[in-house]
């Protein structure tokens, strides 16, 4: 009865909201899109008194000049050796303590959890500039371990809050069968959590890659000399007072930044659904 | 609970014994496998906050040779009768409000719309996620394209002539449109997640009293989500009032300070006119006043959900 009834008025009441998802779509859409297009465009068109959505003569110019201009290959390489080296060293230092957090509860777990927390709520400059000169003072500043150094950090908390999650996710009965079973801790942790934790890995991994490979107010700070800069930092540069001529190259540049973390949120989502965990504990 | 598991039997003088130094033996453990991740911790994050905190109290210079003594509040008397901090601070609680107000609106109803069963959700879906995945800086340039005064498409299709970024009064409110586009997905994923789990019943209950649909939002929906909302709405506004990045992008503060947000007015005193004292207070300051204001909206929470 009341799916007929729905049914029946269904037609009606979805016109306006037909509507209103179509107006979030434009929202959404339309500032992507006319990067796609400025990307697509030719220089003399940028000159053009009325610029159009369809470019008149669509040319991938602009992504081969993007490479030839202002060191952008140079600072896609610094970028990504930055995000490689933070990402592994956050995951690699903060297993261990994500694996504390999960097992252990306590005095310590509460601190643990306090701090990721308090992490997310304190003004970065607060910490910015005492920062910088601490690195000051251990010839980091310029340099790209420096920067690794903040980036690891600040991904830190988060990164453990997600990996202490996982580690949750594996259900202690699972080692102390183990256990149970003769073998030692070691092996316990390598061979029966590790395998289940691999996922929860892959996406701190790539959490803490992308943080970095994005973050832009440590970088500024940090890094001053533009021989260092990264990504971001680069991509800032490059729109100075010359007017439109640069536009085309700047935004191909700026979507080619976006596909690492593009790549990231595609593999994340289907490693959400993927019901690995939910098999290992039903097993 | 291994010691239990694996010992079934009544804990014997030496068993006990055994277990007392089985905790110990955790006990370190723990400290050890805590070890790798407190040490960067402790030397470039809580050190330098209590560093910040102190450095506010201080005349300190951002150079090599400059002699730092205690001032005392001398820094918070500086930035009170500041009339560029007041004016900054005013920009920075507009624009934090607004934005996460409007984003919490938007994300609200973008999430009410996907939890439907309408068609192309999907495409509106993956859209939603999109600002999300992109770096704030090319968010930045991105919607500096759009808001070029020459080549952006916003004067073409309103047929206007407006340098959007320039100008004194619309500056504001076209940044705070793009801290809306940015900050719209998380929340939308979020409140989605939160109307999922309303569970069905609840629905079914007033639906044989004949409920309509705006009823049903209002004494079901909205309580249901509702410590959903407090939380997204409160770490969006923090993340709004400590946004960086995005506004320096945009306009750097500009025109004539009108975008000033509080953090890009501390990173000028600290790294353009080098007061690291000063601006540390104005850090700190800011961190007082986003602890109270959130302090104050959870405490009134808790006090209306009892």
């Amino acid at each position: 009865m009341t799916v007929t009834t729905r049914g029946r008025s269904a037609g009606l009441r979805r016109v306006p909201q037909y509507l209103a998802l179509l107006a979030y779509v434009v929202f959404l859409a339309f500032p992507l899109l006319w990067l796609l297009s400025t990307a697509l465009k030719t220089p003399r068109e940028m000159a053009l008194a009325d610029p159009t959505w369809i470019p008149r003569e669509p040319t991938l110019a602009n992504f081969a000049d993007a490479f030839g201009e202002q060191d952008l290959v140079g600072a896609a390489t610094r970028s990504l050796v930055v995000a490689l080296a933070s990402s592994v060293i956050t995951v690699v230092i903060s297993l261990p303590a994500a694996y504390a957090m999960a097992r252990y509860r306590g005095l310590v777990n509460r601190i643990a959890i306090g701090w990721v927390l308090v992490s997310q709520v304190f003004p970065f400059i607060l910490i910015i500039i005492p920062l910088f000169m601490i690195l000051r003072d251990m010839e980091l500043v310029n340099t790209l371990p420096g920067l690794v150094v903040v980036h690891v950090t600040f991904t830190l908390p988060f990164a453990l809050w997600m990996l202490q999650g996982y580690v949750r996710a594996v259900p202690a009965e699972l080692e102390e069968a183990a256990a149970m079973d003769g073998a030692g801790r070691i092996r316990t942790i390598v061979g029966v959590v590790a395998p289940l934790l691999a996922p929860g890995v892959v996406a701190t991994l790539l959490f803490a890659f992308i943080s970095s490979w994005n973050e832009f107010l440590f970088a500024l700070v940090i890094l001053q000399d533009p021989d260092v800069m990264t990504l971001p930092l680069t991509l800032v540069r490059f729109t100075g007072p010359e007017g439109v001529a640069r536009l085309g190259p700047l935004a191909a540049a700026s979507l080619m930044a976006t596909i690492p973390s593009l790549i990231f949120f595609a593999i994340i989502q289907r490693r959400l659904k993927s019901g690995l965990m939910a098999g290992a504990v039903k097993g | 609970m291994t010691a239990t598991a694996t010992r079934p039997a009544p804990p014997t003088p030496p068993a006990r014994h055994a277990r007392r130094r089985r905790f110990s033996r955790q006990t370190r453990e723990m400290w050890v496998l805590m070890l790798p991740a407190l040490v960067p911790v402790l030397l470039f994050s809580v050190g330098p906050l209590l560093y910040g905190i102190a450095l506010a109290f201080t005349d300190a210079r951002n150079t090599r040779n400059h002699e730092t003594s205690f001032v005392g509040l001398e820094n918070l008397g500086d930035l009170l009768t500041a009339e560029d901090f007041w004016s900054s601070f005013r920009i920075g609680m507009i624009w934090a409000v607004s934005v996460t107000g409007l984003q919490f609106l938007a994300a609200l109803g973008l999430a009410l719309l996907l939890n439907q069963d309408l068609r192309f959700r999907g495409v509106a879906r993956v859209l939603a996620v999109v600002p999300w995945a992109m770096p704030p800086v090319v968010i930045g340039l991105m919607w500096k394209l759009v808001y070029h005064p020459d080549a952006g498409i916003l004067n073409s299709v309103l047929g206007t002539h407006v340098n959007w970024l320039a100008d004194f009064s619309l500056a504001l409110p076209a940044i705070i449109v793009v801290g809306v586009w940015t900050g719209m997905p998380q929340t939308t994923v979020v409140l989605l997640a939160g109307l999922q789990n309303v569970p069905r019943e609840l629905y079914e209950a007033v639906e044989v009293d004949g409920a309509g649909r705006w009823r049903k939002f209002w004494n079901i929906t909205l309580p249901q989500l509702k410590p959903v909302i407090v939380a997204i709405t409160s770490l969006d506004f923090v993340w709004n009032i400590n946004q960086f990045g995005l506004v320096y992008v945009l306009t750097q503060g500009g025109p004539g300070g009108q975008t000033r947000l509080p953090m890009l007015f501390a990173y000028e005193e600290a790294f353009r006119y080098r007061f690291a004292g000063y601006a540390s207070m104005l850090g700190l300051a800011m961190a007082v006043v986003v602890l109270a204001v959130l302090g104050l909206y959870l405490w009134r929470q808790m006090r209306e959900a009892k």
